[in-house]
């Protein structure tokens, strides 16, 4: 995901000077070719992810898109009040990019641990908080957020090279994709973790339950035509994401559905459960499985709740 | 009448006004404005290129008063330059008002929004930064207080200003040296202050923040011939104006009502 992103951020830069990078400092091996390319369009903050996101909002109030990256929380909650103060208030064109949502970095420890972003983000005002699930929806989130629409965060992680699924003409803010069909079943999901959505989708097939499979990266702007249409036809509704299940992707579904009347058969946020830090290490897919979203922990628990 | 005068005259207005407006709104933050009435009289009387005609000018130069919490002095110095009515004044803080506690962008000729402190200076780099990416010349100033000078976000721009060495860039730090609860000495001691922003690769002016004629020399002065940022540290007297209000923590919270009251207008006019 990182490096589609970089690429269609090239892309956007060499048409548009006013298109700025800063980082906090992180980015080896993969900023290089921005700067090289865009000398007068990259800076460094050095590791001062306030002055980082405080400086993107001067420069975004003087008439400049500007995306701002560093990995898991330091893009985010290390200047959450920048964010809300600076940027989101003034409604000022900063893009906040982390490489390295949920357990991307799931090695490094809870401090690497981006698993409340999606709640926290989602949460401030003028936000367009965008958490693409395969390389087609990066560049596309890429592409809307440069287009001067005020403050967005887009969340991006380390699984998934390739374009999943059929793509849409264009991307639309604000609504969902759908990359199957189905009539038993629907699982929304949003992040990289589409990819164990997949594998679930095709285990639950093999044992003759038809999945409808959802992506929803417009996380501020729920597509709620979508939910009530897979409520209505599959009954069941099933959330998916690397995340605490406080206040994402199922949290914000639930709101809008239990506020609209609407009341699937069956309903469950898979993520992070518990009140403490996940304290466990390891890479990706073995985080996955310890807090039970990998694929197929994922079809078992479906299979279940849809057999009760 | 010579600049001087005019900015005098401009300061004694911004003090009436503060009063009037803190007295009437119950507001807190007196002494914060009256220590900074002379500072924002010299920057409107003359040194900043701002049209209340043109809010949106371009080509002005663009001011933060980062310690937003002194938001009626920069309110009455924008009625007396002609972005707001004399009027509006009189709703600060009122229900429904424009003009809140602090500096509120939702105003003609406020740039940025402020209240949390550390905020305006590293926006006021990012701003200072578009103008050399854009070779506009023009100014960008911000004014702190000393006590905000505590927030590490000012420091981690202060490194990145004198990095970039934005020139265009002028902070002016309201050296009172009384912040919310007791003296910065006591609270957590900024000196030696000087040499902390030199250090940092910043050209540092000293003046006192009362002398009109000091703090216009200071910030009309050429810019740094070796590209550096500018900090004046102005050397300021809390509450200055009012004799019972100055050097004073008090003031920084309480409202003038009645005698209180009384008494600050019948100095300010006395003098």
């Amino acid at each position: 995901m990182r490096d589609v992103f970089i690429a269609t951020l090239m892309d956007l830069a060499a048409k548009d000077p006013n298109i700025i990078l800063i980082t906090g400092d992180l980015g080896f091996g993969v900023l290089g070719q921005f700067e090289e390319k865009f000398p007068n369009q990259y800076f460094n903050s050095g590791v001062a992810e306030q002055n980082m996101t405080a400086l993107a909002a001067g420069l975004a109030l003087s008439g400049k898109t500007v995306f701002t990256y560093s990995i898991a929380n330091f893009p985010t909650l290390r200047c959450l009040e920048q964010l809300r103060n600076d940027v989101c208030y003034h409604k000022a064109n900063v893009i906040a990019v982390s490489i390295g949502g949920g357990f991307s970095y799931g090695g490094l420890g809870a401090s690497h641990h981006a698993t409340e972003d999606l709640a926290i983000m989602r949460a401030l005002p003028n936000m367009h908080a965008l958490v693409p699930s395969d390389t087609w929806e990066v560049e596309e989130t890429t592409k809307f957020l440069s287009k001067g629409v005020g403050p967005g965060f887009l969340r991006l992680d380390k699984t998934l090279p390739k374009t999943l699924g059929d793509t849409p003409d264009s991307f639309s803010y604000g609504r969902a994709r759908q990359l199957r069909n189905g009539s038993d079943a629907t699982i929304v999901v949003a992040g990289g973790i589409l990819e164990d959505a997949i594998v679930a989708s095709q285990l639950l097939d093999e044992r003759g339950i038809s999945v409808r499979l959802l992506t929803m990266p417009s996380l501020s702007s729920i597509d709620m035509e979508a939910i009530s249409d897979a409520i209505n036809d599959t009954g069941a509704l099933f959330t998916v994401e690397e995340h605490r299940v406080v206040g994402g992707l199922g949290s914000a579904i639930a709101e809008e559905a239990l506020e609209a009347g609407l009341r699937p058969k069956i309903f469950r946020r898979f993520g992070i459960r518990g009140n403490d830090f996940v304290t466990d290490v390891g890479t990706q897919a073995y985080m996955k499985k310890a807090i039970g979203i990998d694929g197929q922990q994922l079809a078992n628990d479906i299979y279940e709740a849809l057999a009760q | 009448m010579d600049k001087s005068s005019k900015s005098q005259d401009m300061a004694l207005a911004i003090r009436r006004k503060a009063i009037e407006m803190t007295s009437a709104s119950g507001a807190s933050h007196v002494g914060s404005c009256l220590s900074i009435a002379d500072i924002l009289a010299v920057l409107y009387g003359g040194v900043l290129k701002v049209d209340s005609e043109f809010p949106d000018s371009p080509d002005r130069d663009r001011f933060i008063l980062s310690k937003g919490h002194a938001a009626a002095a920069l309110y009455a110095v924008l009625s007396e330059v002609g972005f707001i009515s004399d009027n509006e004044v009189l709703t600060h803080c009122g229900d429904g008002s424009r003009l809140m506690g602090h500096a509120s962008h939702h105003l003609p000729g406020i740039e940025f929004s402020t209240g949390s402190l550390g905020h305006g200076l590293p926006v006021g780099g990012g701003m200072a930064l578009a103008d050399v990416l854009d070779g506009k010349d023009r100014r960008m100033v911000v004014l702190l207080s000393d006590g905000e000078c505590d927030e590490g976000s000012n420091w981690e721009a202060i490194m990145f200003a004198g990095h970039q060495k934005l020139k265009n860039l002028m902070a002016i730090v309201d050296y009172n040296k009384i912040q919310s609860l007791k003296s910065t000495h006591d609270t957590l001691d900024l000196e030696p202050f000087v040499d902390k922003w030199q250090a940092f690769g910043w050209a540092v002016t000293e003046v006192d923040g009362h002398d009109h004629e000091a703090l216009l020399d200071a910030f009309t002065a050429p810019t740094d011939s070796k590209n550096r940022p500018r900090v004046v540290i102005c050397h300021t007297t809390k509450g200055k104006g009012v004799s019972f209000m100055e050097n004073s923590v008090l003031w920084h919270y309480r409202s003038p009502q009645g005698e209180e009251y009384d008494a600050a207008v019948a100095e300010l006019n006395a003098n």
